[in-house]
């Protein structure tokens, strides 16, 4: 007994599928598509005709807040935003407070998590202990707890020495390292892009090299470690140029572009939009349009929102007071569909990289609709026009600048575990 | 839309030089020459503002500015409330928006900021009731519109038109919110040469995109220039890796008579004060025949009494034309 997906267009780009499929889930796999196994009796049976049928997104980077700062979001609403967006797995960062770092923080948020039942939750380890950058976390410890990789989320690294040891001890026990290239000399009190932009409103700017002086750093160390890495947030074309040159030379190095860099530039600063504060800053044209190669080309592979929600008093302050970040589950998808419609992917490609590509930077069984794999599963209408409101969000984080834009493609149903978590009333 | 101005184009904040037109700004100027008069007479003051209450906002400390802006509400018969607001209440958590709240409901008019953080008074003006004015008076390295308008005032005072100026700007261009603004009124003015004159670590990438030219070497940025304007060296800067000592900045950047003279016979030197003699300007320099320093500070009263009339809608009348 079991459930039928009737009637929809499967995008599948894991095995090359894009056709017009039924899906058959029992047990809360995935067990057949097409014309499903013999003798399978159909107890719930789900007409999408006309809609996407893809596996469920992955986030590769999702600030869920709690422990700690509940103020800002909690595991049980992020993870109602995340399914209302097509989300089947958050992997949370480890900036949290307590910072992930022993085996305990990480049962929380897998048993609050369960106990929402609604969106996957996969935890991202310390890389060293309080992310303060100079003792090595229980990593042995964290991936036997369930760790799927490990990182010192926005928090950079100084010695040079522990980033080494850091990255061979992770290597000993088959750990991703998620890297985040940001020279914290360069950044200090820096909050915009260095530019026309930045010296024209006096916001002190972030250079170039903030970033590509901490990737050249890391990505010899990756190359001496031999560590499987994944830098996080390109945001400048010079960067891009260096991720590429490594993946040519071998290095076992994939890279992810938060999607607002996609959209947005410096001028979208201009008049002080708290909104369009983020780490790494919007850069300029020219490196808006380097991303969006390297997103073509496969440099950069996976997509992802860097989801960090705030409450609004974070963004309530001048510019460069403004606590940075977006809240951008709920734009994972549409912004992802806007690249198709903007002629630089196909569908395949674009499901592509924010389901298989980021299961893979992590080695997860998500991210496919394989018969054997688990039943997570995305529908969307891809025609479905709609307006982004305040209103409307069901994350807590309510801050992102695009509000008032206009998406085409909505989430009408979402599976985790072939359970119905999510489903568009007026579908 | 501009958020400076009203549906039909009067000054209603005052944030920022960039995006105003030359016709706006000809009659700031005209307007306060109108000012000038009043504080040479036995009683300064006129009745423009009577009953409107002005708040002076001041989260980073100055007294310069705040009593030239008090100065000029009191003149103009406004009631003043003087607030420094950097030592108690964000201290005390409480925020930006909370501050503005209780200041509206002691029903003022009229916020002037001052802010450490560029972009603050745009903030603060895109979020109070539609009765209040906010006047700019610095924010972060972004603007000090006022600053740049009484240096226009003083310009226009001496050379009388800006369409033949050679200007420079010397000094810690990358941090100073008073260059920026001088920039955009000295290009919406007109003036077609303004160079900027630095080393490279004072000098903001992309500056030339603003229409200046820049220059690294004193003696070449100054040749033949009709205004000069210094800006002030905060001792912050050698901390920071900026520079090596405020000894080596005089001896290639410090303004002295003779470095002065390979400017136009006529030139005038500026400073937007507060002065460090022997750091950035010589004392012969600032005390000499070509400094008109002290003549900024004057009518740095009769800009800001023009500007607050402007924008509380009560400006006197005033002819039109240069004035």
């Amino acid at each position: 007994m079991g459930t039928r997906i009737r009637g929809g267009w499967v995008v599948d780009p894991a095995n090359g599928i894009d056709e017009q499929l039924d899906i058959y889930v029992e047990d809360g796999l995935i067990v057949g598509l097409g014309p499903g196994p013999a003798n399978f009796e159909v107890e719930r049976e789900y007409h999408v005709d006309g809609n996407v049928v893809c596996p469920g997104l992955i986030e590769l980077r999702a600030s869920l807040r709690e422990p700690g700062q509940e103020h800002k979001a909690t595991i049980a609403s992020e993870s109602r935003a995340a399914v209302r967006g097509g989300i089947t797995t958050l992997c949370c960062t480890p900036d949290t407070d307590p910072v992930i770092d022993t085996p305990a923080v990480v049962e929380l948020i897998h048993q609050r998590a369960a106990a929402v039942a609604c969106a996957r939750v996969e935890v991202q380890g310390a890389l060293t202990q309080r992310l303060e950058g100079s003792r090595l976390s229980e990593m042995g410890a964290l991936r036997d707890a369930g760790c799927i990789g490990v990182s010192n989320a926005y928090r950079v690294m100084e010695n040079t020495e522990v980033v080494r040891r850091a990255m061979e001890y992770a290597a000993t026990f088959g750990l991703t390292v998620l890297l985040f290239p940001e020279d914290p000399w360069l950044a200090q009190d820096h909050a915009a892009h260095e530019g026309a932009v930045g010296t024209r409103l006096g916001l002190p700017g972030l250079a170039e090299t903030a970033e590509t002086i901490t990737l050249a750093r890391d990505l010899l160390l990756v190359e001496a470690s031999g560590v499987r890495a994944h830098i996080c947030g390109l945001s400048t074309a010079r960067g891009v140029e260096m991720v590429a040159q490594a993946r040519a030379r071998g290095l076992p190095v994939t890279a992810d572009v938060a999607l607002p860099n996609l959209f947005l530039t410096e001028m979208d600063v201009t008049d002080f939009n708290s909104a369009c504060r983020v780490r790494p800053p919007l850069r300029t044209q020219r490196d808006r349009e380097a991303l969006r190669q390297g997103v073509r080309e496969g440099t950069i592979a996976t997509l992802c929102s860097a989801h960090q929600p705030h409450e609004p008093d974070a963004k309530q302050a001048p510019f460069t007071e403004a606590a940075p970040g977006i809240s951008g589950l709920e734009t994972l998808l549409v912004l992802t569909l806007r690249l198709v419609d903007e002629g630089l992917l196909t569908l395949q490609q674009a499901i592509s990289r924010v389901t298989y590509e980021p299961a893979r930077v992590f080695g997860l069984e998500a991210g496919t609709l394989s018969p054997g794999r688990p039943a997570d599963i995305c529908v969307f209408d891809p025609e479905r026009h709609w307006t982004l409101t305040r209103e409307r969000l069901w994350s807590e984080g309510r801050n992102t600048p695009f509000i008032g834009w206009e998406f085409k493609g909505e989430v009408t149903h979402t599976f985790v575990g072939g359970r119905l978590v999510y489903h568009l009333e007026e579908a | 839309m501009n958020l400076q101005l009203t549906e039909d184009g009067r000054l209603r904040h005052f944030l920022t030089i960039e995006g105003l037109d030359r016709p706006l700004l000809t009659r700031i100027l005209d307007t306060a020459e109108s000012f000038v008069g009043v504080g040479e007479r036995a009683v300064k003051k006129v009745p423009l503002l009577r009953g409107k209450t002005i708040a002076n906002l001041f989260f980073e400390p100055s007294t310069r500015t705040r009593s030239t802006f008090e100065l000029a509400a009191k003149r103009l018969s406004a009631d003043l409330l003087n607030l420094s607001v950097s030592a108690s209440a964000t201290k005390k958590g409480e925020s930006l928006m909370d501050t503005l709240r209780n200041l509206e409901a002691m029903q003022c008019e009229m916020f002037v900021v001052r802010h450490e953080a560029s972009g603050a008074a745009h903030y603060i003006a895109s979020h109070v009731a539609p009765h209040v004015s906010v006047i700019n008076a610095g924010d972060g390295r972004h603007a000090h519109p006022t600053q740049a308008m009484l240096d226009m005032f003083t310009i226009r005072r001496h050379k009388e038109r800006f369409e033949h100026l050679k200007v420079a700007i010397v000094g810690d261009l990358m941090h100073s919110r008073v260059a920026r603004s001088q920039i955009h009124a000295l290009s919406i003015l007109g003036v077609p040469e303004i160079r900027v004159v630095a080393p490279r670590t004072l000098i903001p990438p992309f500056i030339e995109n603003m229409g200046v030219h820049v220059y690294t070497r004193l003696n070449r940025g100054l040749k033949d220039v009709d205004v000069v304007i210094m800006l002030r060296l905060q001792h912050e800067r050698m901390d920071s890796g900026l520079l090596p000592s405020e000894h080596e900045y005089f001896r290639y950047y410090g303004l002295t008579e003779e470095r002065l003279a390979v400017a136009h016979e006529n030139v005038i030197v500026m400073h937007p004060g507060p002065m460090n003699r022997g750091v950035e300007i010589d004392s012969d320099v600032a005390d000499g025949p070509h400094s008109v320093i002290l003549q900024q500070v004057t009518y740095g009263i009769a800009i800001r009494m023009a500007v607050m009339s402007m924008c509380l809608g009560n400006p006197p009348a005033v002819e039109g034309g240069e004035g």
